[in-house]
């Protein structure tokens, strides 16, 4: 839950280990970028892992405001409020199945 | 026949509204009005009137307010010659429902009067018990069982997704089950590979999955497809299902599916699962969105992690691939809301549910305008194993 003033990020199993385990990460920022930004530099390695170098977002991977894509919008310009919430979604493969199908 | 009950008769005749054949026709051809059979099911077995809804008269009262929930519908009731249909009418109007007429002269008259009829296709009495709570919902019935067993499902892989969804897809009467795996059990898989068994490592993986379905339901036939999916074969492979699920483990497979589903318009049941967290959506279904609208190319191979890395706990697979399952059963029977447009995530740690929404993209290269007409041109490589791409390097 956020406190209302910053903006709540969820973290996928993948990047974890950037945040020292935590699943949700708070952050601020006014636009996605700026919140990336941020937490990069709590977080050092996180954003090259959301963003291709010139900044967009990785065609394999979607970040989620308040549950919209934001591939739909206006992307990593995508403007947040406090209170926002986050989600990062990478392409999973896994179907445990141990070997190709 | 005694004073009493003839007495009884006359009564409730004249309490409900009698209509003959070509009336009952008239009213039935009207916007919301339904057919009311009560008679039993072996007189069913002979022939219905077209779309009637079947609940015998003992279980009238009880299951009626299941079956037709608008009280405000026409409800033309009917058994064979018209005297169960009254007092059926009777405890209808009992029941509150505001138009309901009684066929005079029944099932019997109708066909008579040379009407519209047709010999359903009954269940067999193994199977009446067998998917007697099946046949308790209305959202299934008898209509909805015949529809999962004239089913023709395509699993992509009989491993941890692929087994819990063919499980549970067997023992629903998925008519026909269509399993593709070319690798054999291994004894790494079994926890969480729950159609396979102990002594049954190092068998095709096919072969094991057939064992244990037949073994679960014999209404199911298993076609067992030892390949490897390729975009030589898939399209082939594909072409004789309804439904797609996409149980597999790496990019360039479920890249593929997705692709071919969208060229054959077939729905694909997706699911993966990384550790203790699991997505699930249903592409390419009724206008929807596809894998490449969301994720529109597979991560490059510089972040292509090892497969040693792989891990999920054993059970995660089963609430996915159940997700899955239930997305196909509900696909096919036509009811509820799909999981089309919206992507579940499950975290089994948190005990947490998400749904994102998911738009179709305009620009999708292989769903959008300009879209290839075949997988000839598309590059299929293996770039994962069981990672997603953000986990490789440090």
């Amino acid at each position: 839950m956020t406190d209302g003033q910053t903006i709540s990020v969820l973290v996928p199993t993948p990047l974890r280990r950037f945040t020292a385990g935590a699943a949700r990460v708070d952050g601020t920022g006014t636009k996605v970028a700026e919140l990336l930004d941020g937490l990069d530099a709590r977080y050092p390695g996180l954003r090259k892992r959301i963003c291709e170098g010139d900044g967009r977002i990785r065609r394999f991977v979607n970040v989620f405001v308040n549950g919209n894509n934001v591939r739909e919008g206006d992307g990593e310009a995508t403007p947040l409020r406090p209170g926002d919430e986050v989600g990062i979604i990478p392409a999973m493969a896994g179907g445990a199945s141990g070997r190709r199908a | 026949m005694s004073a009493v009950y003839q007495d009884l008769l006359a009564r409730t005749r004249a309490a409900v509204r009698e209509v003959d054949a070509a009336r009952a026709r008239d009213l039935l051809e009207q916007e919301g009005a339904v057919a009311l059979d009560v008679r039993e099911q072996d007189e069913v077995d002979q022939g219905v009137v077209p779309g009637a809804v079947h609940i015998p008269r003992g279980f009238l009262e009880m299951r009626v307010e299941d079956a037709l929930p608008n009280r405000d519908r026409t409800v033309v009731v009917y058994c064979a010659g018209g005297t169960r249909s009254a007092f059926a009418a009777k405890a209808l109007q009992d029941l509150g429902y505001a138009d309901v007429v009684s066929l005079a002269g029944g099932f019997n008259g109708w066909k008579g009067a040379g009407l519209p009829w047709e010999q359903p296709r009954s269940l067999t009495p193994d199977q009446r018990r067998r998917y007697s709570r099946h046949l308790l919902i209305p959202e299934v019935g008898e209509e909805g069982q015949r529809k999962l067993l004239d089913a023709r499902v395509l699993l992509v892989g009989a491993g941890g997704l692929g087994s819990p969804a063919a499980l549970y897809l067997a023992a629903a009467g998925v008519g026909t089950l269509g399993v593709i795996d070319a690798d054999a059990v291994d004894d790494s898989n079994l926890q969480r590979q729950v159609i396979h068994t102990t002594e049954r490592v190092g068998m095709p993986k096919v072969e094991s999955a057939r064992l244990t379905i037949e073994a679960l339901n014999p209404d199911v036939t298993v076609v067992g497809h030892e390949v490897r999916l390729s975009k030589e074969n898939a399209l082939e492979l594909f072409a004789p299902y309804d439904i797609v699920v996409d149980g597999t483990d790496n990019f360039a497979t479920r890249y593929l599916i997705n692709d071919a589903c969208v060229l054959l318009n077939k729905p694909n049941i997706h699911g993966s699962i990384f550790r203790f967290e699991g997505q699930a959506t249903v592409f390419s279904a009724n206008g929807g969105p596809c894998y490449r609208c969301l994720f529109p190319s597979p991560p490059p191979p510089e972040l292509a992690p090892s497969c040693a890395e792989a891990g999920v706990l054993g059970l995660l697979p089963g609430t996915v691939g159940l997700i899955q399952a239930t997305e196909v059963v509900k696909l096919i029977l036509g009811i509820g809301e799909p999981l089309v447009g919206r992507l579940l995530l499950y975290d089994a740690l948190a005990t947490e549910f998400r749904t994102l929404r998911l738009r179709r993209d305009a620009a999708c290269p292989i769903c959008g305008p300009g879209a290839p007409a075949s997988l000839d041109d598309i590059e299929y490589t293996d770039v994962a194993c069981a990672i997603p791409a953000l986990a490789a390097t440090a």
